[in-house]
């Protein structure tokens, strides 16, 4: 319908703006749909937002993502109440808040940050540790006295604060993973603004508001619960029923469109880049993969620009992206990126010039490859029949194998495939964290590519350890440029993008590019 | 009779035992790893020593003949272990979803039951004349209509005309049985009329056979009243298929109404089905097998032992 396109930009545009300015009101269950579910209660073991969702709201983190920053990069306070990092960037000391008490009533002191931390950093044995990969660089954790805690590293690394900030990263009780270190695992108690309720397998979990919160005045809803949802259509009805008022992952854009023209002003829309991409990664142990001249060729067939129109209609993408999410300070500027290669506006000239890297490369015209698609709807299949056809251009012939997830997933780790979709999700918008997949096989297990590039490892560690934004931002260009054109090793295709309509009641949430932030629902209430 | 009760149960154990084999062995050929599912999905820094302690942990490390003796002595000693996936005790798993799986399996039945067998006499009583043409185009659209579709035109109409819908959370009967029946009636109705279009088709036929043996045409000679002769003679014989059928589709509705489950987000059997299988949650899947093999061989002891009542024949053979 012609009018739902305006309907759903007012209502995207006049949102944000009101609700941040209106006061916020007491009271309310919130009832949010979540379309995952959590394997264990242990947030440091897990690695999925059906963890983080429904028990995001029991527990704080040293430090978090500002809960309005739209970028999802600004790191403030939440446990830690100030910082301090030496001048040679390798200790950062966190000044704890006093006063603030575990749902049990005992007062969370450095013993427990320490406590939960060794548990990230230096799982014992028989623990598993999601992140622990992503620590390796903290040498030793003190906790000098009840109020300090202080990180110790082997050497300087500008993202350590985000690391501190992981929305996975709670807090937990020193006592009781003295007693039992696994007990997180089936259990929860924390410090965060809600008291755990229930938790019914398969349906839903809920959480009460904490009247002994630390900070003083929230949270402002009475209670939370969580329903889960695997199935998109239950969740659009949930929505239009007004059972319940949000999904905070996101939905297709048909979805969105739906629930606007059938809910008008009883709904509201908030849209953000995602920071997830979906990435195409050719197998460098089989021909004629190794050879870079083909790999160009096939992100250079790529026309990214007229499919981020046509694509963002149907499916959960939109931005022309390099390997950092638009918008975002290390993300390389709209005319830069359109530098690299299918990156161009000039599709013919890409075009040709594809033809000619694949003629030199003894790449006959007709080439036929197998392309491995994960057999997941949203966005895997409308991309994966938009790259297909992007190939078709260039004289390539692919056919497409679709995958169920974990099939998948074994493919491409074992290596049988030789052209496939693959993705790349964030927790936070972080060079660090997005781009450590893309190291050479041996550091990177998540490599698929199966390559070996010294001199992208070398800038991984550059921008890695760069404490000046400048500096480091030049690594990271220079880590995207290596990455996506020199070699062309993998190729981003589109940026993923989250659409998450909700009812206009909810109000005090904002939407992030990553949907594991911003979970905590101390700053949400419902208006009347 | 109790001898050839003894006989039918031990004849389970074999059937079991064979399930057992294929089940545990098929989940090891199908590719995908729960260990890769879970430390690799969404992070970027999955480190393969975590992966290889992971595996050493949930005992995948281990032979599969080592793996396989292991389950099996479990089962004995009915301890189906624990979820891969979750960590909790299976039996807490299947026992949360079993209640629902099981009520909505009864609901359906009922509805079907009680569409099908008037029907399908009807039908056969009236062979040929627009009740029975009606009756037919009736069980056919059942049979030509999946239920998961039924289930959202429901959820539509709900939505659309009543601005209503079901509750999205299970309230146990004996907890609020308006909440329940709320829910549950409406995928028993989208479950229970392709059901029933299986059964009316099957009792009808069944009926038309039986109405045309020679021992009904001597009842009616004999001048027997007409109902009589339908319930006492032809119907109870009648039943012997259609029991089969209504028996093997209870069982199947068990475990399998996946879509169903899903389209009214129903926590049900079905559904945790599918997501031990995607998860390679070897521990459950193979659990629910057995149980889902259990229940089929167990509602078909049960069928045999209707038709040794129904039939006594069957028991002196």
């Amino acid at each position: 319908m012609a009018w739902t396109p305006l309907l759903l930009a007012a209502v995207v545009l006049v949102a944000s703006p009101v609700a941040a300015q209106e006061k916020p009101r007491y009271g309310g269950e919130l009832v949010f749909v979540v379309p995952s579910e959590l394997p264990s209660y242990d947030g440091h073991r897990e690695g999925t937002f059906g963890v983080v969702h429904p028990m995001a709201p029991h527990y704080n983190t040293l430090l978090r993502v500002d809960p309005n920053d739209r970028t999802g990069t600004k790191i403030v306070a939440d446990l830690a109440e100030s910082w301090a990092v030496s001048p040679d960037g390798r200790v950062y000391t966190l000044k704890l808040r006093r006063g603030v008490k575990f749902h049990d009533g005992a007062e969370m002191t450095s013993r427990d940050v320490k406590a939960s931390y060794d548990k990230i950093v230096f799982p014992p044995e028989g623990v598993g540790s999601q992140r622990k990969g992503q620590y390796t660089n903290v040498e030793a954790i003190q906790a000098p006295d009840p109020s300090t805690i202080v990180f110790r590293l082997k050497w300087a690394q500008g993202s350590f604060l985000s690391l501190l900030a992981s929305p996975y990263s709670w807090i937990y009780k020193a006592d009781i993973l003295a007693k039992d270190v696994r007990w997180y695992e089936k259990n929860v108690m924390g410090t965060g603004p809600f008291l755990f309720v229930e938790h019914v397998k398969g349906s839903h979990w809920v959480g009460k508001k904490n009247p002994n919160y630390w900070d003083k005045g929230k949270p402002y809803l009475d209670g939370y619960r969580a329903i889960f949802m695997k199935d998109a259509a239950p969740q659009v009805a949930a929505l239009r029923g007004e059972r319940a008022h949000i999904q905070f992952r996101g939905f297709a854009p048909s979805e969105r469109d739906s629930l606007v023209s059938a809910l008008g002003r009883r709904i509201v829309v908030q849209e953000s880049p995602w920071d997830c991409a979906a990435w195409v990664v050719m197998n460098q142990d089989k021909k004629p993969w190794n050879d870079r001249r083909v790999r160009r060729a096939l992100t250079l067939a790529l026309d990214r620009h007229q499919a981020s129109q046509a694509l963002s209609r149907i499916a959960v993408v939109k931005d022309v992206a390099g390997v950092q999410v638009p918008g975002t300070p290390y993300a390389t500027p709209p005319a830069e990126l359109e530098k690299l290669a299918g990156y161009s506006r000039d599709i013919r000239k890409s075009r040709e010039e594809a033809r000619r890297l694949l003629r030199e490369a003894g790449v006959p015209d007709g080439f036929t490859f197998t392309f491995m698609n994960r057999g997941v709807p949203m966005p895997y299949e409308p991309v994966g029949v938009w790259l297909i056809d992007q190939w078709r251009q260039i004289g390539l012939n692919a056919t497409q194998q679709v995958n169920e997830s974990a099939k998948h997933v074994g493919e491409l780790r074992g290596g049988n495939f030789e052209v496939s979709m693959d993705a790349q999700c964030g927790y936070a918008v972080e060079p660090d964290l997005d781009l450590h997949k893309f190291q050479s096989t041996g550091i990177s297990h998540n490599n698929f590519g199966r390559y070996t590039d010294k001199v992208l490892d070398d800038l991984y560690q550059k921008q890695s350890r760069a404490l000046d934004p400048e500096e480091r931002k030049k690594y990271v260009r220079e880590f995207e440029r290596r990455l996506l054109d020199e070699e062309a090793h993998q190729f981003v295709t589109l940026q993923w993008h989250r659409i998450v309509p909700h009812s206009a009641k909810v109000r005090g949430w904002t939407i992030t590019p990553s949907h594991y932030l911003n979970q905590q629902l101390d700053v949400v209430w419902l208006a009347e | 009779m109790g001898k050839y009760i003894v006989k039918r149960v031990l004849l389970m154990v074999p059937t079991l035992l064979g399930v057992a084999v294929l089940i545990f062995f098929l989940m090891r050929v199908v590719p995908g790893d729960i260990v890769e599912l879970r430390f690799a999905g969404e992070s970027a820094f999955a480190q393969k020593e975590n992966l290889d302690k992971e595996r050493v942990r949930l005992g995948l490390d281990q032979p599969l003949l080592t793996q396989f003796i292991r389950w099996m002595s479990g089962i004995v000693q009915f301890d189906f272990g624990t979820s891969m996936w979750t960590g909790a005790p299976i039996i807490e798993e299947i026992k949360l979803r079993f209640t629902l799986s099981m009520q909505l399996a009864i609901m359906a039945t009922i509805v079907a039951v009680v569409l099908a067998i008037p029907l399908g006499v009807l039908a056969a009583i009236k062979q040929d004349t627009w009740i029975d043409y009606t009756v037919r185009i009736f069980s056919i659209a059942g049979l030509a209509t999946p239920s998961f579709w039924l289930g959202i035109v429901f959820i539509l109409l709900l939505l659309i005309v009543f601005k209503w819908l079901p509750p999205m959370v299970y309230t146990p009967f004996w907890v609020s049985p308006v909440q329940n029946l709320a829910q549950l009636i409406w995928p028993a109705l989208a479950v229970g009329y392709r059901y029933s279009a299986v059964a009316t088709r099957m009792t009808r036929s069944a009926m038309l056979e039986v109405l045309r043996e020679d021992y009904i045409r001597t009842a009616r000679a004999k001048g027997l009243w007409q109902n009589l002769i339908l319930s006492r003679h032809a119907l109870k014989n009648a039943m012997l298929p259609v029991l089969t059928v209504i028996a093997l589709e209870f069982a199947f509705l068990m475990g399998g109404l996946v879509v169903t489950e899903q389209v009214f987000n129903l926590n049900g059997l079905g559904m945790l089905f599918v997501e031990s299988v995607a998860h390679r949650d070897y521990t459950l899947t193979q659990a629910l097998v057995m149980l889902v093999a259990f229940m089929f061989i167990f509602v078909n002891f049960l069928v045999d032992l209707a038709y040794a009542w129904l039939d006594p024949r069957i028991r002196f053979r």
